[in-house]
């Protein structure tokens, strides 16, 4: 593996090497710098869904979780503009739902609110939509609560059954686009895919049935440290 | 150094956020050598005489009355701050959100366990005298403008403390990362 | 209805990638597309029940609920409301007895909105089970549920007579007209079918072919403008076994109908010109994707290729020369905006969700079943085969430097001759103007709703690449309308409408512009929200396709070009408002208390 990090392109001016086919996430993430992703999942092919991880390059807004790095490409990433871009998505995606973060089990562990966290999101700067949604409690192994859901697709494409069939979809298109669960497929979920569709909801709309603030306040997640901390 | 004027109000919260307030201790004692408080649960002070620098409120808006409070603060105070997620997104009351009024109205004198063989007669209470709700829970800030919002549920007695200091001595905020949360 | 949808299944080899078709038949044959249906469906092609769903869902013509024997869409564009589609709506609920987006208690009559359905140019028009029935008035409209009341099939509802040219075709019968007001070299009918395939390919090499499409500097006529010889060229040289030639008739930009024209008068050319571009680029197998409203034209153009094969102009060894094989199927699309997107039309080509896939890669290397695609617009491969017949420079003499060749326009709204023209490019707003008859013009929206809202001061501003790109569409407005409340809201709603919903930004952020313009028409606006609409709407550019990112351009230009119409609304002294109204917030509690009865 000599000489793997073939290309070379710069963040915010600071030149840094990358392998060849990697994307500019992955590149600033081997290189130290922090990319808010909320969509994106190591391990699951990347959709572009929430465009907080938007980048500039040449000018040009691309998504960095789906966008390969170039030789000599230069990256804006951490500028106010950026930011006050990241900042308006959170804010929006905050809007969209109902998230009551005082109620919610996944306080403390949750990406969205880990990520207004870090940019201070005291209030979103658009008016609330307080959208009608449900609680599907119907399937046997998780709780699916539309309320707190960002429509990351992350379940989507990461829990397959074995013949790679979609047990989460989208239904509907627009705003009225919901998560879909197949009602027969859900109903023989294995312990295993239960597990992995509540590990890899970035949010707390896909929960397991029967246990909930499992960790204390103060030990979760992101309780002392901005999401990010660990670049 | 004349004394800013502070007015607390709880709307639609549950006094909370004003139990974080007394929380931080011993500085209530520091708080009230530069500020004395009007308006307020408090003090128990139930109209405005005077105008005043800073009001904070606790809770949303879930009926008339709330409204009516909230505007009151408006008018006489020139800075109004959202304390508490109630106040900024509605909080748990605006859970009920998605329900009609007229279910939460008929859960609750009709049909809820509690009250279901007790009113016979089928009564939803609507004497002159009694608030209205309304369609649904309204953070402040989409009933007036609001300068200032502290999240948490309650927010930290150290962030209230902090926020308060800096309006007090005219200074940017600081909302440490450890005390800045929504829960 | 299970044996039917086994035989449609049957019909389409349980291909999963044919979900698209399966789904438009069971929607025609059995009128909705319910559970039961979906369950069918998915085990008959090995999906889940969830994959199914996700696809039937997305799209408007696919109903989970029976629509009726009569499934009547009305559409609601911004040339139907100028036209009178409110009427027309109202005599049609009234007639019915039913509001819209619901089916009479009889099954009989269902009644819908859609989106643009393509006929700016004769609205207010509605689609009854796939007829077109357009230039609808209230008392059409009585005439129309009597008939259906009566028993009268589709067909005998027609009392108009059919349209001009090829509509009257029998193997066409539709109610549409073609309006063709200015004829240029590529709609010139003076071309003899074939002639290219036969007498200028076998001479070509396939890089002579993409040669002369370059000298001749055409660009895409979709509205994107991307160079088309180059386009070709890259999908040449990529290395694959199969590679697709797409013909994108999806158009859905409200105001734009010149593919309906092309595709009922110039189908042959059309046709030819992907049969010229597979052989440039060396793919043997093309998709003509048409938009679902215009399938009253599936049986004329199916027959056409028939024809086509017979001729050998498709089929094996086209034109005599040896291993040049070519064939076109027709995907029809079930009435979705966004998969006028070309990634979003693979996809739905594949039997998906019309989500836009991220880019790179483009279609040109990854495709069609991730094989190297082109994708064109009609007018296009149209444009094409003129380019081959008569030259690339020939083609140059038209139009501007950078902007080469002819446009065909759709003209519609306020102007005696609403119509296709073709032009070349470097007309100006004005001369168009003038061309159709338009008088007392406040304001012309270039480029459909994703295009400009332009003011008179620019009508001198000109149409090509460099300017006003377009992909052709312009809705002119006289002084009698209100360009906020009748133009800018509902293009917005049109957006919000049409939306994929992957993207965070086009999903919430027109949702959010609609509800600020109506506060400000609501007369609650004030200073600081215009301010807001501009600087929240640049959140959309981080959108992944053209539809998101230029969603707010209803907004932004009408902000920019008409500031004195947002100015009249919040002309008052208030500096903050949120828009909170007491009266109507406690209106619910009060009436269920029975503190407050509602008067009429």
């Amino acid at each position: 593996m000599a000489n793997s990090n073939n290309l070379s392109f710069s963040i915010d001016g600071v030149t840094c090497l990358a392998r060849e086919g990697s994307t500019i996430l992955d590149a600033a993430r081997k290189n130290g710098v922090f990319i808010p992703t909320l969509c994106n999942l190591e391990g699951i092919p990347p959709k572009g869904a929430c465009r907080v991880c938007s980048v500039k390059v040449n000018g040009k807004l691309l998504t960095a979780c789906t966008t390969r790095i170039a030789q000599g490409m230069e990256v804006e990433n951490d500028t106010p503009g950026l930011n006050n871009l990241r900042k308006a998505i959170v804010e929006m995606l905050f809007v969209e739902g109902n998230h009551l973060c005082p109620s919610c089990e996944k306080s403390g562990d949750c990406e969205l609110q880990a990520l207004a966290y870090r940019y201070t999101m005291t209030v979103p700067r658009y008016p609330y939509f307080y959208p009608k949604r449900a609680v599907d409690a119907s399937h046997p192994k998780i709780v699916k609560d539309h309320n707190r859901c960002i429509l990351c697709k992350r379940c989507v494409r990461a829990v397959k059954d074995e013949k790679g069939r979609s047990i989460f979809v989208f239904l509907n298109r627009g705003f009225e686009t919901k998560i879909y669960i197949d009602p027969e497929l859900a109903g023989k979920l294995t312990d295993e895919l239960a597990r992995k569709a509540v590990e890899v909801c970035p949010v707390g709309a896909i929960m397991p049935r029967g246990e909930g603030f499992k960790t204390p306040i103060g030990k979760r997640k992101y309780d002392k440290a901005p999401i990010g901390s660990d670049l | 150094m004349e004394k800013l004027v502070v007015a607390t109000a709880s709307l639609a919260g549950c006094f909370g956020c004003h139990m974080s307030l007394l929380d931080i201790d011993e500085r209530i004692l520091d708080l009230v050598e530069i500020v004395d408080f009007h308006k307020s649960p408090i003090n128990d002070i139930k109209e405005f005489t005077r105008d005043c620098d800073i009001g904070l409120i606790e809770g949303g808006c879930c009926l008339d009355e709330n409204v009516h409070v909230l505007k009151e603060f408006r008018k006489h105070c020139r800075i109004l701050v959202s304390l508490g997620e109630c106040a900024i997104m509605g909080g748990l009351p605006a859970m009920r959100n998605g329900i009609s009024v007229r279910e939460c109205l008929e859960e609750a004198y009709l049909n809820g366990p509690s009250v279901r063989n007790a009113n016979q007669a089928k009564i939803l209470p609507n004497d002159e005298e009694l608030p209205v709700l309304l369609n649904r829970v309204y953070p402040c800030h989409e009933v007036v403008k609001m300068d200032y919002f502290l999240p948490g549920c309650p927010p930290d007695a150290d962030l209230i403390w902090n926020a308060l200091t800096a309006i007090l001595e005219n200074r940017e905020m600081h909302l440490p990362y450890e005390l800045f949360k929504f829960d | 209805m299970e044996e039917s949808i086994s035989s449609i299944l049957e019909g389409h080899h349980h291909d999963p990638t044919r979900l698209m078709d399966i789904l438009i038949d069971v929607q025609d044959e059995t009128g909705f597309i319910g559970d039961q249906a979906v369950a069918q469906i998915a085990d008959g092609v090995g999906l889940s029940v969830a994959d199914v769903e996700q696809t039937r869902s997305f799209y408007h013509f696919f109903s989970k609920k029976p629509t009726g024997k009569y499934a009547i869409y009305l559409n609601t564009s911004v040339n139907a409301c100028m036209m009178g589609h409110d009427a027309v709506a109202r005599t049609f609920e009234v007639e019915a007895g039913i509001p819209c987006n619901s089916v009479t208690r009889d099954g009989l009559i269902g009644l819908f909105d859609t989106s643009c359905i393509g006929m700016s140019d004769q609205e207010p028009a509605a689609i009854i089970n796939g007829k077109i029935f357009p230039n609808l008035t209230p008392f059409r409209v009585k005439e129309l549920i009597r008939d259906i009341r009566e028993g009268k099939s589709v067909d005998e509802l027609v009392v108009e007579g059919y349209g001009d040219g090829q509509n009257s075709n029998s193997d066409i019968r539709a109610v549409v007209n073609n309006n063709i007001r200015k004829i240029g070299p590529v709609l010139n009918p003076n071309y003899k079918p074939g002639e290219v395939i036969r007498k200028k390919l076998p001479e070509m090499t396939p890089q002579q072919v993409i040669d002369e499409m370059k000298r001749s500097n055409i660009r895409g006529r979709g509205g994107a403008g991307f160079p088309t010889g180059m386009k070709w060229e890259i999908c040449r040289q990529a290395e694959s076994d199969e590679k697709y030639i797409i013909c994108n008739a999806d158009e859905g930009e409200p105001g734009t109908f010149k593919d309906r024209v092309i595709l009922t008068e110039r189908p042959k050319l059309l046709l030819e010109g992907m049969v010229v571009a597979a052989y440039a680029t060396g793919a043997q197998k093309g998709i003509l994707y048409i938009r679902h409203e215009y399938k009253y034209l599936k049986t004329y153009l199916e027959k056409l290729i028939e024809g086509a094969h017979k001729r050998n102009l498709m089929g094996r060894d086209i034109a005599g020369i040896k291993g040049f094989d070519f064939d076109v199927r027709i995907q029809f699309g079930a009435g979705s905006y966004v998969c006028g997107e070309e990634s979003a039309l693979i996809e739905s080509a594949e039997g998906k969700r019309g989500e836009p896939r991220d880019k790179p890669p483009f279609p040109v290397e990854k495709g069609y079943l991730d094989k190297p695609t082109v994708v064109n617009n009609v007018e296009t491969f149209c444009s094409a085969v003129k380019v081959l017949l008569y030259g690339a420079e020939w083609y140059r003499s038209f139009g501007t430097t950078d902007s080469t060749g002819t446009k065909v326009l759709s003209i519609s709204g306020d102007c005696r001759y609403p119509g296709i023209y073709e032009v070349e490019w470097g007309f100006s707003v004005n001369d168009i103007c003038g061309m159709a008859g338009a008088e007392d013009v406040m304001a012309v929206q270039v480029g459909g709703p994703s295009g400009s809202l332009v003011s008179p001061s620019d009508f001198d501003r000109v149409l090509c690449y460099a300017d006003l790109s377009t992909g052709g569409s312009l809705i002119i407005f006289n002084h009698s309308r209100d360009l906020l409340q009748d133009v800018v809201l509902n293009f917005t709603s049109f957006f919000i409408e049409e939306s994929c919903g992957s993207c965070s930004t086009c999903r919430i952020m027109p949702v959010i512009l609609r509800d600020k313009l109506i506060k400000i028409l609501n007369a609650r606006g004030v200073k600081q929200d215009i301010t807001d609409m501009l600087s929240w709407a640049e959140v959309l550019k981080a959108s992944r396709c053209g539809l998101g990112q230029t969603a707010a351009n209803p907004i932004i230009t009408s902000i920019h070009n008409f500031r004195h119409l947002y100015d009249q609304k919040t002309r008052g002294e208030a500096r903050y408002d949120t828009g909170f109204d007491l009266n109507k917030a406690t209106q619910e509690a009060m009436m269920a208390t029975g503190k407050f009865v509602m008067s009429e």
